[in-house]
């Protein structure tokens, strides 16, 4: 194998194990880290089935940035879920077509779909990045790695989208070699520049993930305000460190 | 009328560009070494304050996951950037929520994170220095943890629980807030904010006892440290003498003598008020409530009912279960701690009180969501309780109500302006500028609908708007206190038969 395949290969592992250990890493801080007092936004529900579809609205429909800002919703909204349309095609390249998933994976409307998702990504994006440079207020609170995170994302999906309708690249190569990464048995990756540059980027994302502001993904499902249950007066809520105080004090 | 503009209240809400630096030096005055002491806090600045500063934070964000998640999940959307009234007020950026939080969040990237430990540049991460310690007691002492922002974020990302996080650091390395803590240490010495004495309050209330009987030719007590009573009142101590408060009260004992109640105030947690909400620190706020527990077992009451504060609502509800409870002391057929507006309502339901509204006739009201109500606790058992339940209560007592805009009550109630620890003189700038959104909200329904009133149930809230209305071109006494209009309405069924006596007492 070529020192680019093996060069490949070894990022794709590092950058797999970076990512599922970061992540876990920083789910098992937010799990364990106690929340002493009841927090939660009111109005706010008073049942735990409450909750659940309180947090499907949030991490579906984006409730609450709705309220807040029709732009930035929309420009978000369309941007994760092209995000969530597109990792759909991309299954093709990972799932073997034996595999019972597959006859779901290749629908012509998941693939379809996916394909065209791509443009509302990069409306989405550029958006995003739009606001970022014009609007007084995001400017000031924006940091370089605010608008690099939004280049490479934006990159990931200019190369990918270069790849279906411009410059179709070895869907069969890279399969073998997608496939010879998740079964140990690697193959020489694809020449095609499009396809390496597009490939790098995923990489850097998935290395960054677990050490930037993408762990707004994990976040939103520990966030205090938008997880507990509104009955502080009926169940008494005591964190392991307050219970400490109490056992000290006497009545 | 002072040293800085009073911001226009223009037709239509207008989102202000920025304007840096605007508000640096607005900053309340540094609690002296006595005061700090009180709380268990160092004197003065400690040496090598950088580093317990930034141990106190990794302390924190341990303590308390919202710390730790909402520190990491910001994804700098912008949403929250136009929904602080300090920021609509002021123009200055570091009044716009995240970039509040960016403050303390920039320390955290440098010590906690890897990309601000190898990137700083790149992420905007930066050491602890004087010139952020600076900027933290400036603009953390321009948040009045509302929470407002936090109904907007994607992430339910609350500034309110940055600012404490932040001012329970500055406390530790010995830079509190004199207001505060001085407030804190005065509960803890004799029982109440304003330092009030048993004998004083009891002085206080029997000249009240006194004015309410000339007005009504009725006996209404208001009992303070009477053992064995069912109900322990635990209301704002500015509620005792403060305009327009004390009318509050005076609505309370009304109610509570319609409903042949037996009740009584505490002298020795003659207090709602919880300031240690306000520093952040868990600590203190424990000692505050636990002052109630104290109170409840001793005079052996069975029941506890705050009367109107937004704040003390917060920690009653939501905190003083966890804070002073197990309540299985106290009788389980009604929630702990119960809002007046809840007892009012239940017996307006019951059908136990009877209103003459035409007593209020000549107000018209509007009605103020105080932010602790409306977005950190509940009234009744229903979500939204607490914007229905006081509307409700309005709606029985007067004819003419209208609502200010709905985009400014409920969940996005505007703040008044002064709460969260900033009801001080040495903040009536931020206090005067951070009103204006309530100002213009206020200015609509008035000019739209002739309101001549606002009925609020938040001590802070009526002090701060008897401060600010004048500044916009209002009078003072258009604040009231809510259960002024259940006490003015209420039809006392004892009352002498010739009611000539029942003139109202106000104006
Ligand atoms: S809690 Fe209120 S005062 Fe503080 S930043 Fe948020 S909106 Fe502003
Ligand atoms: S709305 Fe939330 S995520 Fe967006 S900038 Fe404000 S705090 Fe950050």
């Amino acid at each position: 194998m070529s020192a680019l395949s093996v060069t490949y290969v070894l990022m794709f592992y590092l950058a797999t194990a970076l990512l599922v250990f970061g992540l876990v890493r920083k789910i098992v801080q937010y799990a364990q880290t106690p929340a002493p007092l009841k927090i939660p936004t009111t109005p706010a529900p008073v049942t735990k089935s409450g909750v659940v579809l309180r947090m499907a609205s949030e991490v579906v429909l984006f409730n609450s940035l709705f309220k807040a800002s029709k732009w930035t919703w929309l420009f978000g909204w369309m941007f994760h879920l092209a995000l969530l349309l597109a990792f759909f095609r991309h299954l093709r390249y990972v799932i073997s077509p034996d595999s019972f998933l597959w006859p779901l994976v290749n629908l012509e409307i998941v693939q379809s779909f996916g394909k065209y998702a791509g443009f509302a990504m990069i409306i989405g994006l550029l958006g995003l990045f739009g606001r970022r440079i014009f609007v007084d207020r995001v400017r000031y609170i924006s940091s370089p790695s605010d608008y690099l995170m939004l280049l490479l994302i934006l990159g990931i999906a200019v190369t990918g989208m270069m790849m279906s309708f411009v410059a179709h690249t070895d869907i069969v190569h890279l399969k073998e070699f997608i496939l010879g990464l998740i079964y140990f048995n690697w193959q020489p990756v694809p020449t095609d520049p499009l396809l390496l540059i597009h490939l790098s980027l995923i990489i850097v994302l998935m290395i960054i993930f677990p050490i930037s502001k993408l762990l707004h993904a994990p976040g939103v499902f520990f966030s205090p305000t938008r997880n507990q249950v509104d009955n502080p007066r009926e169940v008494r809520h005591v964190a392991p460190w307050a219970a400490k105080l109490d056992a000290e004090s006497d009545s | 009328m002072a040293d800085f503009e009073t911001p226009e209240l223009t037709e239509i809400p207008v989102v202000p560009h920025i304007k840096e630096g605007v508000m640096a030096d607005s900053k309340p005055y540094v609690a002296k070494a006595d005061f700090q002491e009180a709380l268990g806090f160092p004197g003065e600045l400690v040496d090598n304050w950088e580093k317990v500063a930034v141990d106190k934070l990794g302390e924190l964000k341990g303590k308390y996951r919202s710390l730790q998640v909402f520190l990491d999940s910001c994804v700098k959307c912008g949403a929250c950037t136009d929904k602080c009234h300090y920021y609509l007020g002021t123009s200055d950026p570091k009044n716009m929520p995240v970039a509040r939080q960016d403050l303390l969040r920039k320390v955290y990237r440098r010590h906690y994170t890897f990309a601000g430990k190898y990137f700083p540049k790149l992420v905007g991460a930066v050491d602890m220095t004087k010139e952020v310690l600076d900027d933290w007691y400036s603009y953390y002492h321009q948040c009045s943890q509302c929470r407002r922002c936090s109904v907007y974020c994607p992430y339910g990302i609350d500034t309110a629980e940055i600012s404490m996080a932040a001012r329970e650091i500055m406390d530790e390395i010995g830079v509190g807030q004199k207001y505060c803590n001085e407030i804190i240490a005065k509960v803890f010495k004799i029982g109440n904010n304003l330092g009030l004495p048993e004998p004083a309050l009891a002085d206080t209330l029997e000249g009240l006892e006194e004015e309410v009987e000339e007005d009504t030719g009725i006996p209404i007590k208001f009992p303070l440290d009477v053992k064995g009573a069912d109900i322990m009142l635990v209301t704002p101590s500015a509620d005792f003498f403060a305009e327009p408060h004390v009318d509050g009260l005076i609505g309370y004992a009304k109610v509570f003598h319609e409903a042949g109640a037996s009740w009584t105030i505490s002298s020795y947690a003659s207090e709602a008020a919880n300031f240690g909400m306000f520093i952040g620190s868990y600590e203190n706020m424990r000692r505050v409530s636990r002052r109630i527990r104290k109170a409840a077992k001793d005079l052996g009451v069975k029941r506890i009912i705050f009367g109107e504060c937004g704040h003390a609502w917060r920690v009653a509800y939501s905190f003083l279960n966890t804070l002073a409870g197990p309540w299985d002391f106290l009788d389980p057929n009604y929630p702990v701690p119960q809002h007046i507006c809840e007892y009012t309502h239940d017996l307006i339901q019951q059908g136990k009180l009877k209103f003459d509204k035409s007593e209020n006739d000549h107000m018209t009201l509007t009605f103020h969501d105080s932010c602790n109500v409306a977005r950190a606790s509940r009234m009744g058992d229903k979500p939204g309780g607490q914007f229905r339940i006081p509307r409700e209560i309005i709606k029985a007592t007067c004819n003419n109500f209208y609502d200010m805009p709905s985009d400014t009550i409920g969940e996005a109630t505007f703040c008044c302006g002064g709460g969260g620890g900033l009801l001080t003189d040495d903040l009536m700038e931020i206090r005067v500028k951070g009103a204006m959104p309530r100002m213009q909200a206020y200015k609509t329904v008035v000019e739209d609908h002739g309101v001549t009133n606002v009925a609020a149930i938040c001590a802070i809230c009526k002090t701060q708007f008897a401060k600010v209305l004048p500044y916009y071109g209002f009078t003072m006494d258009q604040i009231i206190s809510l259960h002024q209009l259940v006490g003015d309405a209420l039809i006392l069924s004892d009352a002498p038969s010739e009611a000539t006596a029942t003139e109202s007492s106000e104006e």
